[in-house]
C-alpha cells in the first residue's frame, strides 16, 4: 500500500520479514484468536487525495454560520475575540505541537518554560499564589476545585451559585458524583447570588461555595460578602473567573479565593464549537499540593544554568495510581502556549484596554436597548454580557438574526423556565457600533 | 543570572512597548468608575509582558528550538503512538467555519459541523466495533472515568448497588486507577504471569458479586496481545461485571481485532494518539467512548443524533449519567481525527497497524541481543526491553534515555510498565522509515557497548543539550512556580 504518510516498500518489507524470520506480516497477528479475528476491511468511506478532501471538507464547514461573517452577539462561556495574528504562527510551530508531555526536560525546555510563564501569568492576573499547567477546560476545572475542596476540608457538600454557567454547574455535578459529594444551588436575586440565601445554606458541612465573576448574566458578583460569609464557616472560596475581565477587575486572591479557575480562552483561543478550549486553575499556596494536573517549577542543572521540569509529581496518577486525587493527564498545553502568546501580545496595557472595550460596547449596547424600549433587567455592574427581555418568544429570533448577518444572544429559556423570553448578549471589542445598532433595530422590529 | 540562560518573556519587558493594536473605541467612551462601583476595579496592574510583535516572535522562536518534537525527530515513547501529524489536518481544523462556530448557536446554522460530528461517531463505531460513540470527553483518562460512570450506572439501574471494585491489571496506565477512584471505585489488582499477560487464575480469584468492571489495554502495555481475551470476558461477564477496553493501543490492532467482537462493553479511544490529534506539548487530547446497547441509555447528554437528514443534539435522554464537560467535547481535535481517517480509509488504516507492528517486531529483533527481553513471543505495536543487564554495570535506563539525546532521538517510555526492571518501552509507530529504525537501533547497540566499554559517558549524559540533567529535588523542595520580579 503506497500512502503518503506510509514510507514503507516491499523491499523494506522483504528485509524486517527476513530479520523477524517470517513470511508474512500476517504471522504476527497469529495470536489473535481466530473467533475475534476482524478479516477484511472497515465499511468506512475510501480515502480521498488531499486536494479532494480539502474541497469536501471546506464544503462541509461552508455549511457553518462563522463569526468572520456573521457579527455574533452569542456568548455564554464562550467569545468572539480579537485573536493576534502572531498567535497562530508560534502555535504551528511543530517543534511545540508535535510534541508530548514533557518528560525529558533536556530537549523539551521550550514547552517547559513556556508553560512556567503560562503559570506566571495566569497567577499576574488572578492574584493568587500559583497556577497550573493547564486543565481540560472552565467546566471541568470548577468541578475539580469542588473534588479538591471536599477532599482538603473532608465535607461532603459544595455549595454553587445559580448564576454560575449551567453547565458548569452540570460537570460539577457529574464530577462530585464519584466521591458522593452534595451539590447544592445557591439561587440568585437580581442577577446575581442570592447573599442572604446564602448565608441560610452555608454551614460547617460546607466544604466549598462557588460561584462566577463575572457570573453567567454578565453581572459583577459581590466577591467581599461572598468571601465574609464562605470563610466564616471555613469552607473554601471558589471562583470561576473570565481571564480577560480580571484585566480590569479587582482579582479574586484579592478577595481572599482559595482556589480561582476559568478559561482562558479569551485569549487567543477559537470558539470552535466548543473546545477545545483552556482551563486554568489557581490556588494559594496552602493548597499547592492539592492542585490537580502538571505543574512545572525552575530549578538548575549542575552548571548553574536555569531550568524547568514537571515538578511535585507525587500529586500525580501515574505516580499515585488508585491514591491519586485527580486522574487527569493529557491536558490543554498548546492551548496554555496560545493563551500565553495572546497574553504576551496584549501586554500590560492590552489586556486592560480590551477589557475596557467589552465594558464599554456593552454599556453602548444596554442603553440602546433601553432607548429601544427593552427591559434590562439586570441593573447591577456587568462585565461583556447584559440580559434583556423581549415581549414575545425567542424560538425563532436568531433565525431571523441569522438572515440578517447577525448570530444573536443565548435564549436563556432554554436553560431556566423562570427565564422565557430573556436573552444573554454578548458584546465583545469585536463588535462595532454599526453591528451593535443593527442587531437593537433588527430586535426592535421583531418585538415592535 | 547565567549567562546561558534562556531569558523569560517577562525579562525582555520594556515599559511603553507593545505587541498589539486595536481599533479606536467607536462607542462614547464612558469613566469607567461610573460603571464599576468602588473596589471593583484593580488598582494593581496585573504584570503582564510589554514586547513588541518581533520580540514575541523571537522570544517563541528560540523555545521551540529548544523543544524536541516528532517533526524535529525519531520520538518512539512507548503507549504514546508518537506518529507523524499531517498537516493537512491543522488547515482543515482552521477553517473558518470550524473554527469560528459557536456552540449555542442555532442548530441550523451549524449543520456541517455536526454531520462531521456525526460521520466522525459512525467511523468510530465501525472501527471499534462498538453500538454507539459519544464525542464528549476531553482527553483518554476523562474517557476513561466517564465510561466507568457509566457502568456505575448500568449497575445501580439494575438494583445492582454493591459492586464497587475495578480490577486493573498490575501492568496498566496509572489513569486507570486513578479513573476508578474518582469515579468512587475501589481499585482490585490482578497479576500478570509469567508470559505477560493477565493471570486467568489470579483473576477468577480476585471477581466476584462486587465486581464492577475489568479495565484491559489490548494489546497491553508490553505490547502483548492479551489471547485469552475470551476467557477474560467469560470470567467477568460470569460476574456480572463490564468489561471495559482502554484504547491507547488500536493503533496495534486496526482492521484485525475490533473490541467489540473480543468482548468488550465499552472503549476509550485517545484520538490524539492513533487518529493523529496531534499531542500539543501535552494537549489538548479527546478521548471518544463507544459502547454496547446496553449501556447507550447512560451516555453522557446531549447525545447526536440524524432525524429526516438533520443533526440535533439529544437532550431528552433519562438515564444519563449527565454532562462530563461544557459543549459537545474537542471538536478541533476531532476534526483533525475525522481528516486522518478520511485521509486513510480502510485500506490505510490496515496498512497502518500492519506497518506499525512490523516495525516494532523489527526493531525487538535487531536489538534482543543487546538488552534483555523480558518477553520473547511476537509484540504488536510497541515491546518492552530491560536495562537490567546495564544496571549490573552500573548504568541505569535513566543514563541510557539521556544518552539517547546526545543522538538527537526522544528516548523510550522508561521505568514503565511497572513489572518489568529498568523497562524501556518503544514505539516506533508505522510512519517512521526503515533507515530511521536503523539508525536509532544503531545507537542503542552503540550505547550498550559503551555501557561496557565506557560507561561514564552514558552516566554522564547528556553531553549535546541546551541543559545538563535538571536537579528535580531542588525543584520538588523549594517550588518556584512562577516568575517574581527581581
Amino acid at each position: 500500500m503506497k500512502h503518503r504518510y506510509l514510507p514503507m516498500t516491499e523491499q523494506d518489507q522483504k528485509e524486517m520479514l527476513g530479520v523477524i524470520g517470517i513470511s508474512a506480516i500476517d504471522e504476527l497477528f497469529a495470536d489473535i484468536p481466530e473467533k475475534v479475528r476482524f478479516t477484511g476491511e472497515y465499511n468506512i468511506k475510501p480515502a480521498k487525495a488531499e486536494s479532494a478532501l480539502l474541497k469536501e471538507l471546506s464544503a462541509l464547514a461552508d455549511k457553518n454560520a462563522d463569526s468572520r461573517k456573521y457579527a455574533s452577539f452569542l456568548g455564554a462561556g464562550v467569545y468572539d475575540h480579537f485573536k493576534p495574528i502572531i498567535v497562530d504562527h508560534v502555535i504551528s510551530r511543530s517543534e511545540f505541537y508535535t510534541a508530548y508531555t514533557p518528560y525529558q526536560p533536556e530537549i523539551s525546555q521550550g514547552e517547559l518554560q513556556a508553560i512556567f510563564e503560562f503559570q506566571t501569568m495566569i497567577c499576574e492576573l488572578t492574584g493568587m499564589d500559583l497556577a497550573n499547567s493547564s486543565m481540560y477546560d472552565g467546566g471541568t476545572a470548577l468541578a475539580e476545585a469542588a473534588n479538591l475542596s471536599a477532599g482538603h476540608t473532608k465535607r461532603k457538600k459544595v455549595l454553587v451559585s445559580e448564576a454560575v454557567h449551567p453547565e458548569y454547574i452540570d460537570v460539577v455535578k457529574m464530577y462530585t458524583k464519584g466521591q458522593n459529594i452534595s451539590v447544592v444551588t445557591v439561587p440568585t436575586k437580581d442577577g446575581v447570588t442570592d447573599l442572604a440565601k446564602l448565608e441560610e445554606l452555608v454551614d460547617e458541612e460546607t466544604a466549598a461555595v462557588l460561584v462566577q465573576y463575572p457570573n453567567f448574566f454578565g453581572q459583577i458578583e459581590d466577591l467581599t460578602k461572598v468571601e465574609q460569609l464562605t470563610h466564616a464557616q471555613k469552607a473554601l472560596f471558589v471562583v470561576s473567573a473570565n481571564p480577560l475581565a480580571l484585566g480590569l477587575l479587582t482579582p479574586p486572591g484579592k478577595f481572599g479565593a482559595d482556589i480561582t479557575v476559568g478559561d482562558a480562552q479569551p485569549f487567543g483561543i477559537s470558539e470552535a464549537f466548543g473546545g477545545p478550549h483552556c482551563g486554568f486553575f489557581a490556588v494559594t499556596t496552602k493548597l499547592m499540593r492539592k492542585v490537580p494536573g502538571r505543574l512545572v517549577g525552575e530549578t538548575t542543572d549542575e552548571e548553574g544554568r536555569r531550568g524547568y521540569v514537571l515538578t511535585l509529581q507525587a500529586r500525580e496518577q501515574h505516580i499515585r495510581r488508585d491514591k491519586a486525587t485527580s486522574n487527569i493527564c493529557s491536558n490543554q498545553a498548546l492551548n496554555a502556549l496560545a493563551a500565553s502568546v495572546a497574553m504576551t501580545a496584549l501586554g500590560k496595557k492590552g489586556v486592560q484596554e480590551m477589557a475596557t472595550q467589552n465594558i464599554v460596547k456593552t454599556h453602548y449596547a444596554k442603553q440602546a436597548f433601553e432607548k429601544a424600549g427593552f427591559e434590562v433587567p439586570y441593573q447591577g455592574a456587568h462585565f461583556n454580557e447584559i440580559v434583556v427581555k423581549v415581549n414575545g418568544s425567542l424560538a425563532d429570533t436568531n433565525k431571523v438574526l441569522l438572515e440578517k448577518g447577525i448570530i444573536g444572544g443565548f435564549d436563556l429559556g432554554r436553560v431556566n423556565s423562570d427565564l422565557q423570553n430573556h436573552v444573554l448578549i454578548a458584546v465583545t471589542e469585536q463588535r462595532t457600533k454599526e453591528e451593535i445598532d443593527a442587531l437593537v433595530q433588527e430586535m426592535g422590529a421583531l418585538y415592535a | 543570572m547565567h549567562k546561558d540562560n534562556q531569558p523569560l518573556i517577562f525579562e525582555i519587558t520594556k515599559e511603553g512597548r507593545v505587541g498589539y493594536n486595536l481599533p479606536e473605541l467607536d462607542v462614547p467612551a464612558v469613566d469607567l468608575a461610573t460603571l464599576l462601583p468602588q473596589g471593583m476595579q484593580r488598582v494593581e496592574e496585573a504584570e503582564l509582558p510589554e514586547v513588541s510583535e518581533l520580540d514575541i516572535m523571537r522570544h517563541y522562536t528560540a523555545l521551540s528550538n529548544r523543544n524536541h518534537g516528532v517533526d524535529s525527530g525519531f520520538y518512539p515513547l512507548g503507549s504514546c503512538t508518537m506518529k507523524y501529524n499531517p498537516k493537512i489536518n491543522e488547515s482543515v481544523a482552521r477553517f473558518p467555519g470550524f473554527a469560528n462556530i459557536h456552540p449555542l448557536q442555532d442548530e441550523s446554522s451549524v449543520q456541517g459541523a455536526m454531520e462531521l460530528m456525526y460521520e466522525l461517531q459512525e467511523s468510530l463505531v465501525e472501527i471499534t466495533g462498538m453500538d454507539e460513540v459519544t464525542l464528549q470527553p476531553a482527553a483518554g483518562a476523562h474517557g476513561e472515568w466517564t465510561a466507568l460512570m457509566m457502568i456505575r450506572a448500568f449497575h445501580e439501574a439494575n438494583g445492582d448497588t454493591h459492586r464497587t471494585k475495578v480490577i486493573v491489571p498490575d501492568s496498566a496506565h496509572g489513569t486507570n486507577p486513578a479513573s476508578a477512584t474518582v469515579a468512587g471505585f475501589e481499585t482490585i489488582t490482578v497479576k500478570s504471569n509469567e508470559e505477560g499477560l493477565v493471570d486467568l487464575e489470579d483473576l477468577r480469584r480476585v471477581v466476584g458479586p462486587d465486581t464492577a468492571a475489568l479495565m484491559l489495554t489490548n494489546p497491553n502495555t508490553l505490547g502483548l496481545f492479551e489471547e485469552n481475551i475470551l476467557e477474560l470476558a467469560e470470567i467477568i461477564h460470569g460476574v456480572g461485571g463490564k468489561l471495559y477496553y482502554d484504547g491507547a493501543n488500536l493503533n496495534a490492532v486496526m482492521s484485525k481485532a475490533r473490541p467489540g467482537d473480543m468482548g468488550f462493553d465499552c472503549v476509550h479511544l485517545n484520538l490524539h494518539k492513533t487518529f493523529t490529534g496531534p499531542h500539543g506539548g501535552g494537549g489538548p487530547g479527546s478521548g471518544p467512548v463507544g459502547v454496547k446497547a446496553d449501556l447507550i441509555p447512560f451516555l453522557p447528554s446531549p447525545v447526536l443524533v440524524k432525524e429526516d437528514d438533520q443533526y440535533t443534539f439529544d437532550y431528552n435522554r433519562p438515564q444519563t449519567i449527565g454532562r462530563v464537560k461544557p459543549f459537545y467535547g474537542n471538536f478541533g481535535i476531532n476534526v483533525r481525527a475525522y481528516t486522518y481517517i478520511r485521509s486513510m480509509g480502510p485500506d490505510g488504516l490496515k496498512a497502518v497497524t500492519e506497518y506499525a507492528v512490523l516495525n516494532a517486531n523489527y526493531m525487538m529483533r535487531r536489538l534482543e541481543e543487546h538488552f534483555d527481553l523480558p518477553y520473547n513471543r511476537h509484540c504488536k505495536h510497541e515491546f518492552v526491553l530491560s536495562g537490567r543487564r546495564q544496571k549490573k554495570l552500573g548504568v541505569r535506563t535513566l543514563d541510557m534515555a539521556k544518552r539517547l539525546l546526545d543522538f538527537g532521538y526522544h528516548p523510550p517510555t522508561i521505568y514503565f510498565p511497572l513489572n518489568v526492571e529498568e523497562g524501556m518501552m518503544i514505539e516506533p509507530t508505522e510512519t517512521e522509515s526503515k533507515e530511521t529504525l536503523d539508525a536509532f537501533c544503531d545507537a542503542m547497540i552503540q550505547i550498550a557497548k559503551e555501557v561496557e566499554e565506557n560507561p561514564e559517558i552514558v552516566q554522564n549524559a547528556p553531553h549535546t543539550t541546551v541543559i545538563n540533567r535538571l536537579d528535580e529535588t531542588k525543584a520538588a523542595r523549594k517550588p518556584v512556580l512562577r516568575y517574581i520580579k527581581a
